[in-house]
Order: structure tokens, then sequence, then C-alpha cells
């Protein structure tokens, strides 16, 4: 298993590259100036210096491979250099700077990171734990009243977008009925029971509409797994050893079921790093889906490079945990 | 037969329906049967005859829906299965009843050991500690014959052959030393050697532990081999059913004359084409009403195409449900006739 997770990360390498080149392309193609957000006061010709100052004078493949050294040497070293205090060269280091705030990309993703992680990550872990009871009972009491609705709730919580159901939130219950803030405030520090209270009452609406497009998802994954197994022959023999129906259910079936959910969940977790742009928007939540928004809007385009390729980097690794998991659950695959 | 011995198991005229969507297909049409302790009974019929869910039926293991089991009476050791309370049921499965089902392949679970899977049974029903159902895990094993029992309790069930599969399944239905074992085709699809080793197994569990066995299959010469009685099926309902001697020698029913005509035999001239029987079984939409049988039946009479033949005493414990008689070529005189 060791060795095939190696061999997997090798193989990742050259993927990874050729991906960051596409990503390159793309935005190079593009056509977005990154003076454009500047006054109109300023002149043509200030305009061109500014850009050649940014580096965009040179040709396509020097400023693609300085990103490269910037982003896999540089920023590793300069990593390195922070955590052992150990300066390896008096020179200071290049790291990939943001057009826009001149600060480094990587310090801005950091900043961002926390409060995607606990509103999008946590909303994740919420949608989990929702979707998978609701499988299981939706699929042990198939076209029952239960299952109907959660159907219906799984359609309309899939269907409806969440730009949609966001506003529909905010209009309830922070317009009309005031109990929650519609605006995520990212200064607030939790230091006692009332910050607490606060930081959990300007999580709950974002959370809760994520939650509810994840659980739809993940819930009708969980109810086809186990319907597909429930009619499997060993649920009868574990039904012939005289087992109580919750063993049967619970151990014998949700076992086989979970495998493939486990790899949909595994798969979906870049998606919390992606930070659900568009939900982050709308409930002003500072997190990563805004940095990349913001990124793009101003043409910073290390910033959306960066950004971008993390991404991708993630998707990559998720795939290999995704296939380690499987190999974990189900003992007839082995990686030898 | 075991005489003067009570039934462990004793059905009457059990019934099942299944719910379609295209209406009802009556599967089960009034089964009767009894199996005492130590005896085989053998049950034959084509695919479809209702062989395997009147056995499911029995223990309530058919899904439903759309199945549903809508008469009859299932008496274990004088108790009826179908009305007791479900923690009764559950102690009767596996626990007094074994099953092994036909396909070794498809039932066990892949992602639990084989010894998780055996050991099952014994700590819900036994009650054993950890330990000593590992211990009676492997046992058992080595009942069935699997080599270095011990190891093989970590084994998942992919890392198993077929026959070995099916021994395991067998090792499964016998761990709680049941009283009735009811084995639906448990060698038809393994090879034959294997399958001599099988038939050899249940053979020695029925002389040491006395248990009674169901077998069901289609091999009519395995059933000649190893049953003490056989039921014949068609179309959900006993045909024939006797002493295997009797039932082999002289059978009565036109069924059950054509299934023994489609052995291909080593011996004698050679056929060029096997026998069939001509035509399907019914697809049942209504419970018969006529023999199930009349349209195949190269006897059939116009009895036979209105009313539904009881089964009628023809022997020691030889009784058939048709209204053609063998020994005249007549109309068979009904008992109430007489």
């Amino acid at each position: 298993m060791l060795a095939y997770a190696v061999r997997r990360l090798l193989f990742a390498i050259p993927t990874l590259l050729v991906i960051s080149f596409i990503i390159f392309l793309i935005l190079d193609l593009a056509p977005s100036d990154p003076t454009a957000n500047l006054p109109l006061t300023i002149p043509q010709d200030v305009r061109q210096q500014i850009r050649l100052s940014l580096g965009l004078g040179e040709p396509m493949h020097v400023r693609y491979l300085k990103w490269l050294y910037q982003f896999a040497v540089n920023e590793p070293m300069h990593a390195l250099e922070q955590l052992t205090g150990h300066h390896f060269s008096a020179t200071p280091r290049v790291r990939v700077l943001s057009w826009q705030t001149r600060s480094p990309v990587v310090d801005l993703i950091l900043q961002r990171l926390p409060q995607t992680l606990w509103v999008v990550g946590l909303s994740y872990v919420v949608g989990i734990l929702i979707a998978i009871p609701i499988g299981i009972v939706s699929a042990v009491r198939q076209y029952s009243w239960f299952d109907q609705i959660g159907t219906f709730v799984s359609m309309v919580g899939y269907s409806v977008p969440t730009f949609f159901t966001g506003l529909l939130m905010i209009m309830l219950f922070s317009v009309h009925l005031g109990w929650l803030p519609s605006i995520y405030d990212t200064n607030l520090r939790v230091t006692d029971v009332a910050s607490f209270w606060a930081q959990v009452k300007q999580m709950i609406m974002p959370v809760m509409v994520l939650a509810l497009f994840n659980a739809a998802q993940i819930s009708r994954y969980m109810r086809a797994s186990m319907l597909e197994n429930l009619t499997q022959d060993y649920v009868r023999t574990a039904r012939a050893k005289g087992m109580r129906e919750w063993v049967v259910v619970m151990v014998h079936v949700l076992r086989n079921s979970l495998i493939p959910v486990v790899t949909v969940i595994a798969l979906g977790v870049p998606q919390i790093f992606g930070g659900a742009i568009i939900t982050e928007q709308i409930f002003r939540v500072n997190g990563l889906g805004q940095l990349l928004i913001t990124g793009i809007q101003g043409a910073d385009i290390p910033l959306v490079q960066t950004l971008t390729f993390l991404f991708a980097a993630l998707i990559v690794l998720f795939n290999l945990i995704a296939d380690l998991l499987y190999g974990m659950l189900d003992p007839r695959i082995r990686y030898d | 037969m075991l005489d003067g011995t009570e039934p462990v198991l004793d059905v009457a005229d059990l019934r099942t329906v299944f719910r379609t969507r295209d209406g009802g297909v009556y599967a089960v049409n009034g089964v009767s049967f009894s199996i005492a302790p130590g005896e085989v009974l053998g049950v034959v019929g084509e695919s479809g005859s209702g062989k395997s869910v009147t056995m499911m039926s029995l223990m309530g293991l058919l899904p439903s829906p759309p199945a549903e089991v809508t008469g009859g009476r299932v008496l274990y050791q004088g108790r009826d299965v179908r009305t007791m309370r479900k923690a009764e049921l559950r102690r009767i499965r596996g626990g007094e009843i074994g099953f092994v089902f036909q396909d070794p392949m498809t039932s066990l679970n892949p992602v639990f050991t084989v010894g998780f899977q055996l050991m099952e049974p014994l700590r819900a029903h036994l009650r054993l500690s950890k330990a000593k159902a590992r211990a009676r895990a492997a046992e058992l094993l080595r009942l069935v014959g699997i080599p270095d029992p011990e190891a093989r309790l970590d084994d998942y069930p992919h890392q198993f052959s077929g026959g070995m599969r099916q021994r395991v399944m067998i090792a499964m239905a016998l761990s709680c030393d049941p009283k009735v074992l009811i084995a639906d085709e448990p060698t038809t699809a393994l090879d034959v050697t294997i399958q001599a080793q099988i038939v050899e197994l249940m053979r020695d569990l029925r002389a040491k532990l006395g248990t009674g066995i169901i077998w069901i299959t289609h091999d009519l010469d395995l059933v000649a081999e190893i049953a003490d009685r056989v039921m014949v099926m068609y179309a959900g309902q006993v045909v024939e059913h006797g002493p295997v001697g009797a039932l082999f020698a002289d059978p009565q029913h036109p069924y059950t004359r054509a299934l023994l005509a489609t052995r291909p035999g080593v011996g004698g001239p050679r056929r060029r084409r096997l026998r069939v029987i001509e035509g399907q079984p019914p697809r049942l939409g209504a419970p018969p009403a006529a023999c199930p049988f009349a349209p195949r039946c190269r006897h059939v009479f116009n009895r036979c195409r209105v009313e539904n033949p009881p089964r009628m005493p023809v022997g020691e414990g030889h009784d058939v449900a048709c209204w053609w008689d063998p020994e005249t070529d007549f109309p068979r005189r009904e008992p109430a006739d007489a």
C-alpha cells in the first residue's frame, strides 16, 4: 500500500506540471488587464510602465518558469527558513506576490483558510452527518413517507442554487425575524460565552445553506448504495442466521454501502478548499472563494494561478486518498 | 423415514403471492409436508416450480413487499413460526433451522472475515464468549473439511474457492446444531468432485447430529442417492410425494414420469437428442383452478382442465395429485367416489 501511494505521488508530479501549465495558458489567453481597476486619471504610458514592472513585458515561457520557480522552490524554502530560523542564502527570496496587494499570495491564502475551513468544512461535516442517516432510513423504508419527503427535499436541495436558498434565509432570519446576522464578521474573536454565541449565530446560515446542498447529494448516494446492497444474497444469509434487523442493516449492509459513499465524500473534500465561492459572497465570509473572486476581478494573475493550482493539487491528492480508502474498506482490493 | 417419530417441522397449506405491478404471481399454492429428525426430504421440480420460494416463505425470508405469505401453518416443534414473535423467530432462524443457499459466491458478506460471519450466530444464539465462539468456528471449519481452519478464520470470502465457500455456508448453517437444515441446491454451483464431498459431508452430519435435511435440487440421481422421501413440485404445488424407492420405481404423476425420463442415461442405446418436457411451466397470475400441468400433459382429459386434483394416497406414504391412473390409463377413482 505504501509503495503504491509513493508511486502514485511520483506520478502526480508530471500531472501537476501539465495542469499548472494549462492553467497558466488559459489565464494568459484571457483578455485581462491588471491596471483596469486603477483610476482613469492614470495615463496610458504609466499604465504600460506598471504592466512592465509586473513582469508582463517578458515572454510567456519566462513568466511561467518564473512563477514555477517562485512557487515550487522559493515558497517551500521560505517556509523552511521561517520554521527553522536558519537562512540558506543572504539574498531575500522572491515569493509569489499578489499584483493587487503586493503581499505574498501564500500569506493571503493562509489568512483566508481558517474562515473557509470553519464555514465550508463544517457545512461538509454537517451535511455528511445529516445525509448518512437519511440515506439509510430512506433505503430501508423505500417509498415510505420518509423516503418520499427525503427525495423531495434532496431534489430541492440539489437543484435550487445556494444563492437562492442563501438569500431566502437572509430574508427570513435576518430581515424579517432579525435572529441572525446576514454578514459574517471575521474580526470576531471568541473569548467568552457571548462571543462564542455570536460566532455560532453568524455561522448558522452559511453552514446550513451549504450543508443542505451537500446532504442532498450525499444522501442520494447513500440511499442508492444501501438499496443496491439490501437485495444482495448475503443480506438474506444474515437474516437466515437469525441476526437482528438492526445488525443486518447497520453492520452487514452499511459496511458494504459505505465503500462507494466514502469515496464520493473523499473526492468532494477539495471543494471545501475551493470555498463555496457563491455562498461566501452572499454571507460575506472572506474565505478562499472570495479571495479567488476578487483575484479574478482584479486580474491578479499570480494569485489566481497559485490558488487554482492548489485546488488542482488537492484534487489529485484526494483522488489518491479516495483510492487508498477504497482499498482499506474493501478487502477484495489490494494495491500490490 | 424414521417411523413413530414426531415431525420436527410440519407445514400445512402454505401459500405465497408476489404482488407485482402486473398483478399477483401465485408462487406457492397450498404446499404441505413434514420432516422428521434425521430424515432427508428431496424436493425436485423445474426452475420456477416454487421449491425455493416455499422454503424461504416458511422462514419468512422473502422480501416483503413484494412477497406475501397469505396462508398456511408452519409448525416447528408444535409452535407456529408464522405467528410467533420476532425474537422467537430469530432464535429459530439459524439456531434451530439452518439454511444453505444456492450461490456460495454471493451468499457470504464480502467485507467481513469468514471467522466473523461464522461467529455471529454462535454469539447470538448460543451466547458464547468471543474466544469460545472462535474455537467453535474453527472446529466447524474442520468439520466441513477446510484445512488449517484456525488461520482461515481471518480470511475473507474472496480468498476461498466456490466449493470452500459452500462449505463455509454449510458450517454456518450447522453452527448451532440445528434440528432442520434447508439446503437450497447446495451443490448446483459446484463441480462434481466437490459435490460428492458435500453430499458425503451432509450424510455424516445427519448421522452424527440427527439433523432433518430438506434438500432442494434439480438432480434426480442425487435425490435417488440420498433422500428418504421425495416431494415433486410443479406450479407451486406438490404434485407427487412418496418414499424414494416407491416414487422412482412407480412414478404416478405424468410430470414425475416426464422428469425421470429426461435423465440422460449412461447405459443403453445412445439417443441422438436429450429428452425434454415440451412447453413451459405456467405463469401463475391466479391460483391454479385446473391442473396446472394439463397443457403439457400427454394423458390429459376433460376433468384435468376444469378441476385441480387434490393429493390422493396411492400407497404407503405415497400420494399424487393427478386424475389419471397409470395402472389403468383411465381416470383415477377418487377416495370419496370409492
